[in-house]
């Protein structure tokens, strides 16, 4: 696959939109079909495009594991920071109202950042078991 | 409302010969890559109950990323699956009783939309009517995913956050303990 020109132009022509339509999904989830699950696999699709195009060792150069280990772990973290901080504000876990000037802001911003939590999450859970499937040593046992 | 019927119809036909062709089918890609169309026709059928948030995780998640993550792990598994030696009449016989069972359940529903139906008396209206007012977001699908029902979307990313770092447990591990055994082996493959 490597080798192939259609497949390698088409790649990075698609690159950069379908991250878009990952983000339009994500940040539009309030007014249309969407939200962070969605958005979270779409995101991940362009990453493991590039990885199934160029190779899994140019995936991980462009988006080191690492990072995505880390990423992983922050959407669920953003989740539930947005329960503790409104718990810290005065109110119950995970009840948006508080967090804004009034209850309907509130709720926009609770929805909008634990959305964006789940997207994390979501995505590179996707991109770590496609880079583990991908990466896994075939040692045949005889 | 016939339109509807034909759609439904059309719909139905594809997914049972889809099925059927998955029963035939002993070759694995085939079988990966046939209960993708599957789920991309269980998404136009979604879409045609006017689930449209549904149809859309269905389309990306069931026909999309589990494709390519059943494809990966398929590198790992025989070309073909073995015939089976067991006697299939057990089997068969399982699936039209409980098929047989549903279909009859199925007369006792009531019918797709209507108002008076139970699941709609509950607390749905509740949440239609607060949607607007309590959180201001015109899709109530997301209103109640990420406001009200915040503990579950909470827990289904934790599951999600879990299954991963399972999966990645599971084949890190294999992965650094094979490679220092078969290091010199890998050597002599590349010489090769």
């Amino acid at each position: 696959m490597h080798n192939n020109p259609i497949l390698r132009i088409s790649t990075k022509i698609l690159f950069a939109p379908i991250i878009l339509f990952g983000l339009y999904v994500q940040f539009h989830g309030d007014f249309g079909p969407g939200g962070g699950f969605q958005a979270g696999v779409i995101v991940a699709s362009a990453f493991i495009l590039y990885s199934l195009v160029f190779g899994i060792e140019a995936g991980k150069k462009l988006f080191p594991p690492n990072v995505n280990l880390i990423l992983l772990a922050l959407g669920g973290i953003v989740y539930g920071g947005v329960g503790i901080v409104s718990m810290i504000l005065g109110d119950e876990f995970l009840a948006y109202n508080i967090l804004g000037s009034s209850p309907q802001s509130g709720q926009h911003i609770g929805i909008l950042l634990v959305e964006f939590g789940v997207g994390l999450t979501v995505s590179n859970v996707m991109i770590a078991l496609f880079n583990a499937f991908a990466s896994y040593d075939k040692v045949k046992e005889k | 409302m016939i339109s509807e019927l034909l759609i439904n119809a059309f719909l139905v036909t594809i997914m049972l010969s889809i099925a059927i062709a998955l029963i035939k089918t002993r070759t694995v890609i085939f079988t990966v890559i046939l209960t993708s169309a599957y789920s991309l026709v269980a998404a136009l059928m979604f879409i045609t109950l006017d689930a449209v948030d549904v149809a859309f995780t269905e389309a990306s998640v069931g026909a999309g990323i589990s494709t390519i993550l059943f494809l990966a792990a398929m590198a790992y598994l025989p070309k073909k699956e073995e015939e089976s030696i067991s006697s299939e009449v057990i089997p068969a016989l399982s699936c039209i009783i409980l098929g047989g069972i549903l279909i009859w359940c199925s007369f006792d529903l009531p019918e797709i939309g209507q108002l008076t139906a139970p699941i709609h008396q509950h607390i749905a209206p509740e949440y239609i009517r607060g949607s607007k007012e309590d959180i201001g977001i015109p899709n109530i699908v997301t209103s109640v995913l990420a406001s009200y029902r915040g503990y579950d979307t909470f827990g289904e990313t934790i599951v999600v956050f879990t299954a991963g770092v399972a999966v990645l447990a599971l084949l890190e591990k294999k992965n650094t303990t094979k490679k220092n055994k078969s290091q010199p082996k890998q050597e002599i493959r590349k010489n090769a």
